[in-house]
């Protein structure tokens, strides 16, 4: 029975999740972020596309959601279930592990690392340096979930925080 | 459908949450519930609620490493350098108005500061000083 319940939620956040994005959106790369997760993960940072970690990296995440890297971010089980199905859902299919253990940052992910290898070093080192997290800090439409090169802009000296 | 869940929502928070809708609703519920862990209770103090806010309670951080010491200004994440709207009913009402925000952001927020959770006599003096004449201006 309780299965039952949670099964029938599951579908219905998914179900949710694929109207609000439509069907054309939904195959897209850019993929409007389905608003409940960005009115509770967007509040501290912006709301990290789906498709930046693995199903097993997010699980990992919500799991630990009370000591989360550094801040409590708990939040109850109700509010959890349509994001977790929203997450599992689009997450990326190429595991997101460091030694068969799921990552938690984005930003050790040997993707992350790769599309960011040519990023120049002054803008991760300076005293005003931008943290790699900030992806808003380069990538204008981030909080949107859009990455694409159109929309990038690297901090002059000085500007970043 | 979506006031049904909300309606849920509110139910599931009990009866005084669930009617606090305005600042004066959460701190009539916030006075009940220090009344209740001490009858001695004799009202909030904004100024003690300045105080508490601008403090640090054992940790690094106080309230004002996020959210600034003027309730009308706009903070800043300690962290993730995120914009934070004021906290000032006056300048946002959108604050003080969802009992489940509230007691979700007090929940974190006081474990991140204090490592526990805040009292109702603290969070009522805080309500206090955030609803003073002139929290809405400048310092
Ligand atoms: C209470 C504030 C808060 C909330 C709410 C919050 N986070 Fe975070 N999150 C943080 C902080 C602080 C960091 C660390 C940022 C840094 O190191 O620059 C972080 C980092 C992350 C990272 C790692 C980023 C990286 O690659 O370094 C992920 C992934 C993440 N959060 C996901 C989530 C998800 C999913 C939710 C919603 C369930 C959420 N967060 C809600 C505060 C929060
Ligand atoms: C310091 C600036 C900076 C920050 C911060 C940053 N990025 Fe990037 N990002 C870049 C640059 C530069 C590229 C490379 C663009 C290229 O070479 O085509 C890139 C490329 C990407 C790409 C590939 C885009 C494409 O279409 O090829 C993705 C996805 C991406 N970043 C995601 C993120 C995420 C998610 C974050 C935050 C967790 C982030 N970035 C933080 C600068 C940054
Ligand atoms: C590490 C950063 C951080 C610290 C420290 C912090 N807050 Fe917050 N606070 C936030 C964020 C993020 C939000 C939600 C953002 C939003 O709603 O715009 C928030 C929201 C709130 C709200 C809004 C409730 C609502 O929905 O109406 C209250 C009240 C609050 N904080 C009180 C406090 C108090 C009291 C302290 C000190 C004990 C404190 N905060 C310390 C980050 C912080």
């Amino acid at each position: 029975m309780k299965t039952c319940i949670r099964i029938l939620i599951v579908s219905s956040a998914v179900a949710v999740a694929s109207l609000t994005a439509g069907p054309s959106a939904a195959k897209s790369r850019h993929a409007p972020l389905l608003p409940a997760y960005v009115e509770e993960c967007g509040s501290c940072h912006i709301a990290f596309p789906g498709r930046m970690l693995d199903a097993a990296s997010w699980i990992a995440v919500l799991e630990g959601l009370e000591q989360h890297f550094g801040v409590d971010a708990s939040v109850d089980a109700k509010t959890l279930e349509p994001i977790r199905a929203y997450l599992a859902g689009t997450a990326r299919s190429k595991p997101t592990t460091a030694g068969g253990v799921p990552l938690l940052r984005i930003t050790e992910t040997r993707w992350f690392r790769h599309e960011h290898d040519e990023v120049p070093q002054r803008l991760w080192q300076e005293p005003d340096a931008v943290k790699p997290a900030d992806c808003a800090a380069c990538h204008r439409s981030a909080a949107t979930g859009s990455y694409s090169e159109h929309d990038l802009r690297l901090p002059k000296k000085g500007e970043a925080k | 459908m979506r006031s049904t869940i909300l309606v849920a929502a509110a139910f599931a928070l009990g009866v005084a949450a669930a009617r606090a809708e305005t600042p004066a609703d959460f701190e009539a519920a916030f006075a009940a519930e220090a009344r209740r862990a001490d009858p001695a209770f004799a009202g909030f103090s904004a100024a003690r609620g300045q105080q508490f806010f601008g403090s640090t309670h054992g940790g690094d951080w106080s309230c004002v490493s996020c959210h600034t010491k003027d309730p009308s200004a706009v903070g800043e994440h300690v962290v993730t350098g995120k914009r934070i709207e004021p906290l000032a009913p006056a300048a946002n009402p959108k604050r003080f108005s969802d009992p489940a925000s509230v007691e979700k952001w007090f929940k974190r927020n006081c474990n991140d500061v204090l490592k526990r959770l805040c009292t109702a006599q603290e969070k009522g003096d805080v309500l206090a000083w955030l609803m003073m004449p002139g929290a809405g201006g400048g310092r």
